[in-house]
């Protein structure tokens, strides 16, 4: 077996033990992101998820201004935390419009009373069907989409007080 | 004080391991006969790191809390023998167990070898020493099992009822002894190395625990296999998991280095490709381990992860594989390779065996860690399962089937007789077999399709060997192989029968209602709850009949509180050509249950064949080691075996 | 950032740094945690079979191919996860539609990316996959070359 053949497993461990190094180094990140960003929202009608509030659907979201497309769960945990910083987005002009993903009236008042309404529409998903075509992977995510109705980021995971200067900046500059 | 001792073991098995190291160099670079202290202090390293190990069993049957080892992993209301097993459920407790087996194989080596030359021999336990120190280093340094707790809390933590089952109890230690027995394999590869003796007694040398570690890694993956198949609900019996994989991958290797070890033992060639095998099988168990418990890998079955014991298990890995194979790229220039093999002979035909089954584990290999590769070099994420996997090994595994009912008929040398001829029943049974399958079942797909051919080829080549003579004339090796090669067969058509013929019925029933499911009809009679010692759970009641005779089946959905977890526990029955398999899922709104099942034709033949294939190398393992017990008393035995 | 996501398996998904002690070792984990559900039942085809034998085999095999977002390391066929059981829902209803399965799968793939089909695509990325079986077999073939005479040869 020449001396070059002899090299080759030498080789391939020094490329296996890179790679692993790498992966221990920098850990997966385990967060499946949405493959919408960057394009139109898919067409959706979604009802009214409370008597009161308006549904959803995806000419809302076209329609001239940027919208935060918030995907929450009145049984979802961590949703509870971004109802604050959804409400204090809202006070400064922010509109956030909410889907309500397998939910019920009952439930979602509750949810609202206990940590603040910042939404203009609820549209209730009772089975996933617009998170799925959003290409969201769970809840609470939120999708930042422009005034033509195009994502133009997503957020996975509950937003807290840090994120809010970023989301305000952004929603400037797709003005 | 038990625990003390113990951990004071170690350090002493630790501290020689060194000491045979230091004797190894003596002993490569002068004459110094060092075979006799090294075989000493190498029983004396296993006699100690046996009773650390020990001392760890005692501490946890006593439910010594002041161990925070026994503290984080067990609970006096244990049953005894999951106090016991316990030990070895968790990161310390089985690397602790990893380091004795070391040990223990070391000092075995030590003792009853006598074959092999005696500074290869020496090089080889010093190299086994070698790899002990690296895991004692760990132990010691980072993952201390003998840590004590003050002030020593009244009770456990450790209840967790899902460990405490037989198959989680017993399948790591199987695992481990075909893991860590590979480590003899590398041993005497990296020894023979360093001497320059790789020749045919080496390989006799190695073979009888190349054998044992693949016997156990046989039975380990057939087992796990099974307790997943049944224990989890899901019907399938592998997935593909990176887990799972990492315990095929040292088996492959494993496999190929069998098959060159004799090839090697009879006609001293393949020098470089068994050295090269006996490294790149104990590099998969380490590469295994690596991805078990570093967390790396996304996988159903994953272990208590921790990235910084996953860094030292990548240090020791980089370590030993890296420095076999630099001594391969050194001195495996005075590996000369004999003659080229004829075309139709043995060698020729295991050179190919080899040749594919390293092609499935390089695709194995490559399928389990692509998506981490791809991910680093370009930031994509995409996901290789089942389905890959499926495609490719599938057809290899049909071919490598295939020859498996040739290589046995084939001398040694050079093959003259019209073998083909002999294999014209066996290949005429095949063709019937596809011929039978495409007329009763035209929609079959065309892998099952194959399999049942190859298998029904495969059942009768591997009797072959034995037609023709007197059976019980035959060595026992031989009856290993044939049986071996028979369980390959009963396998591929349990898998085959599974992919053709399984039919699932899932459905929402009311209590009442009648499901179909191939020739059974279940009825659902009533789902009462019922509680165990630290579980409440939903039990179905379902009654089953094909015709005549019903019986009933009990599934559960159990809810567990201490962690809050719920399990389903499957209810199967089998019968000589199937198994009925059912699962119960939850209520729904209007008081109907989910309801999953399956009735899957001869499945069990995949895990009777896994056994046979495993009962075939423990008769070829005891048809070598015979002789060598004989020796002692028969001269003649010694005459032709020596 | 913290995500609920309803009875996952992958012990190594945040969810479940706060088990991981409490398991302190083998976390085979054979169960899911009982954790905050959605107040609603599984969707009506989560959980049965299409009518039609050979539809239901189409989707049996689509979703054996699908990965699940929630729990990581099964198939959404296997999952208990409640967006897998949607998505089950999703791919049944849409096959008994006429849909064709790599339809399906290609509208998946533009939602989430190859990451959640379990066969490599075609994409170029995956060519690797696809040519390694028989790279493999040439470049074994050329390294046993020396080996075995063949007729004629030398």
């Amino acid at each position: 077996m020449s001396r070059g053949l002899r090299l080759i497993p030498i080789v391939l461990l020094l490329f296996l033990l890179s790679g692993l190094a790498w992966r221990l180094i920098k850990p997966a990140d385990t967060a499946v992101p949405s493959q919408m960003v960057e394009r139109q929202v898919p067409p959706f009608a979604l009802p009214a998820a409370l008597p009161g509030k308006p549904g959803l659907n995806a000419a809302d979201l076209a329609s001239g201004k940027p919208h935060l497309l918030n995907i929450f769960a009145s049984w979802c945990i961590p949703c509870a935390s971004e109802g604050k910083v959804l409400q204090e987005l809202q006070r400064r002009g922010v509109t956030v419009d909410g889907i309500a993903i397998r939910d019920t009236p009952d439930a979602l008042t509750a949810f609202l009373a206990r940590n603040g309404d910042p939404y203009q529409r609820i549209g209730s998903d009772r089975q996933s069907d617009v998170q799925i075509a959003l290409g969201s992977s769970g809840v609470p995510e939120t999708f930042v989409v422009d005034a033509h109705g195009v994502i133009r980021r997503q957020y996975i995971g509950a937003l807290n007080a840090s994120n809010i200067p970023g989301v305000l900046r952004e929603l400037e500059e797709i003005r | 004080m038990i625990a003390e001792t113990g951990l004071a073991a170690l350090w002493l098995a630790a501290g020689l391991a060194a000491y045979q190291f230091v004797l190894m160099v003596l002993a490569l670079r002068s004459d110094i006969a060092v075979t006799r202290p090294m075989r000493g202090v190498a029983v004396i390293q296993g006699v100690l790191t046996l009773l650390a190990f020990g001392m760890l069993l005692l501490v946890f049957a006593r439910s010594d809390m002041s161990v925070a080892l026994v503290f984080e992993n067990s609970n006096s209301a244990k049953p005894f023998i999951y106090k016991v097993a316990g030990a070895w459920g968790n990161h310390e407790g089985s690397m602790l167990m990893w380091v004795t087996i070391l040990a223990i194989a070391g000092a075995f080596v030590a003792l009853f070898s006598r074959r092999t030359g005696e500074r290869t021999l020496t090089a080889a336990l010093g190299s086994q020493a070698v790899l002990a120190l690296g895991f004692y280093a760990f132990l010691l340094v980072a993952s201390n099992p003998f840590a004590r707790l003050f002030p020593a809390p009244p009770d456990g933590q450790g209840l967790n009822p899902l460990l405490q089952d037989p198959g989680l109890a017993f399948h790591p230690p199987t695992l481990y002894l075909g893991y860590v027995g590979l480590s003899v394999a590398f041993s005497f590869a990296v020894g023979a190395l360093l001497t320059g003796e790789v020749d045919s007694r080496l390989a006799r040398a190695m073979r009888p625990w190349v054998l044992g570690a693949w016997i156990l890694l046989t039975l380990g993956i057939t087992a796990g296999s099974y307790w997943a198949y049944y224990e989890l609900g899901w019907g399938g019996y592998w997935f593909w998991d990176p887990v799972e994989n990492a315990s095929l991958m040292p088996w492959l290797a494993a496999t190929a280095l069998l098959h060159s070890i004799n090839v090697l033992a009879a006609r001293g060639a393949l020098k470089a490709w068994t050295m090269m095998l006996a490294v790149i099988a104990f590099s998969m168990s380490m590469v295994g381990t690596f991805l078990v418990r570093s967390g790396i890998l996304t996988s159903v079955h994953a272990f208590a992860i921790d990235p910084q014991r996953g860094t030292f298990l990548l240090v020791l890995l980089a370590i030993y594989v890296g420095a076999a194979f630099v001594l391969f790229a050194v001195r495996g220039a005075s590996l000369k390779e004999g003659t080229p093999f004829e075309l139709v002979s043995r060698e020729s035909g295991l050179v190919v065996n080899n040749l594919l089954l390293s092609v499935v584990l390089g695709i194995v290999f490559l399928g389990t860690l692509y998506p981490l590769f791809i991910e680093a070099l370009s930031g994509e994420k995409l996901s290789v399962g089942a389905p890959y996997f499926n495609a490719l090994a599938g057809p290899l595994a049909l071919l490598l089937a295939i020859m498996v009912g040739i290589g046995p008929l084939l001398r040694w040398r050079r093959e003259r007789r019209p073998v083909f001829g002999q294999l014209k029943i066996p290949a005429l049974i095949g063709v019937s077999a596809l011929v039978m399958t495409i007329l009763a079942a035209p929609a079959m797909h065309i892998l099952p399709r194959l399999g049942f051919g190859v298998a029904a080829y495969l059942i009768a080549a591997s009797i072959l060997p034995l037609v023709g003579r007197n059976p019980l004339r035959a060595p026992l090796a031989t009856w290993g192989m044939v049986v071996s090669h028979f369980g390959i067969a009963v396998a591929l058509s349990g898998m085959a029968a599974n992919a053709a013929f399984s039919s699932e019925r899932l459905a929402i029933a009311k209590p009442g209602e009648i499901l179909t499911v191939g020739p059974w009809q279940v009825q659902l009679e009533s789902v009462t709850p019922t509680a165990g010692k630290n579980w409440t759970a939903n039990e179905a009641e379902l009654r089953a009949s094909r015709g005549q005779g019903a019986f009933t089946l009990k599934p559960e959905t159990r809810y567990y509180s201490d962690p809050p977890t719920e399990t389903n526990e499957s209810a199967i029955r089998t019968f000589w050509n199937g198994q009925l398999y059912t699962v119960v899922g939850k209520e729904d709104a209007s008081g109907a249950w989910q309801l999953r099942l399956w009735w899957k034709p001869f499945v069990t033949l995949i895990w009777a064949g896994g056994a046979l294939i495993a009962i075939g190398g423990a008769l070829a393992l005891l048809g070598r080691l015979l002789p060598l017990l004989r020796r002692r008393r028969f001269p003649e035995w010694r005459r032709r075996y020596a | 950032m913290n995500r609920n996501s309803s009875s996952p398996k992958n012990p190594a998904s945040s969810k479940y740094r706060i088990w991981v002690p409490a398991f302190a070792g083998l976390t085979i984990l054979l169960g899911s945690p009982a954790l905050a559900d959605s107040n609603l039942p599984p969707a009506y085809w989560a959980n049965r079979q299409l009518p039609n034998a050979s539809q239901e085999a189409q989707a049996q095999a689509l979703m054996e191919q699908l990965r699940c977002l929630v729990c990581q390391g099964q198939s959404i066929a296997d999952s208990d996860a409640e967006l897998a059981g949607d998505m089950r829902d999703l791919v049944r209803r849409r096959i008994a539609a006429g849909e064709k399965p790599s339809a399906i799968r290609s509208w998946l793939i533009q939602r989430y990316g190859t990451w959640i089909s379990y066969r490599p695509t075609d994409e170029p990325a995956a060519w690797p996959l696809w040519l390694a079986p028989l790279a493999l077999l040439l470049a074994g073939a050329w390294l046993i070359r020396g080996r075995i005479k063949l007729k004629g040869s030398r």
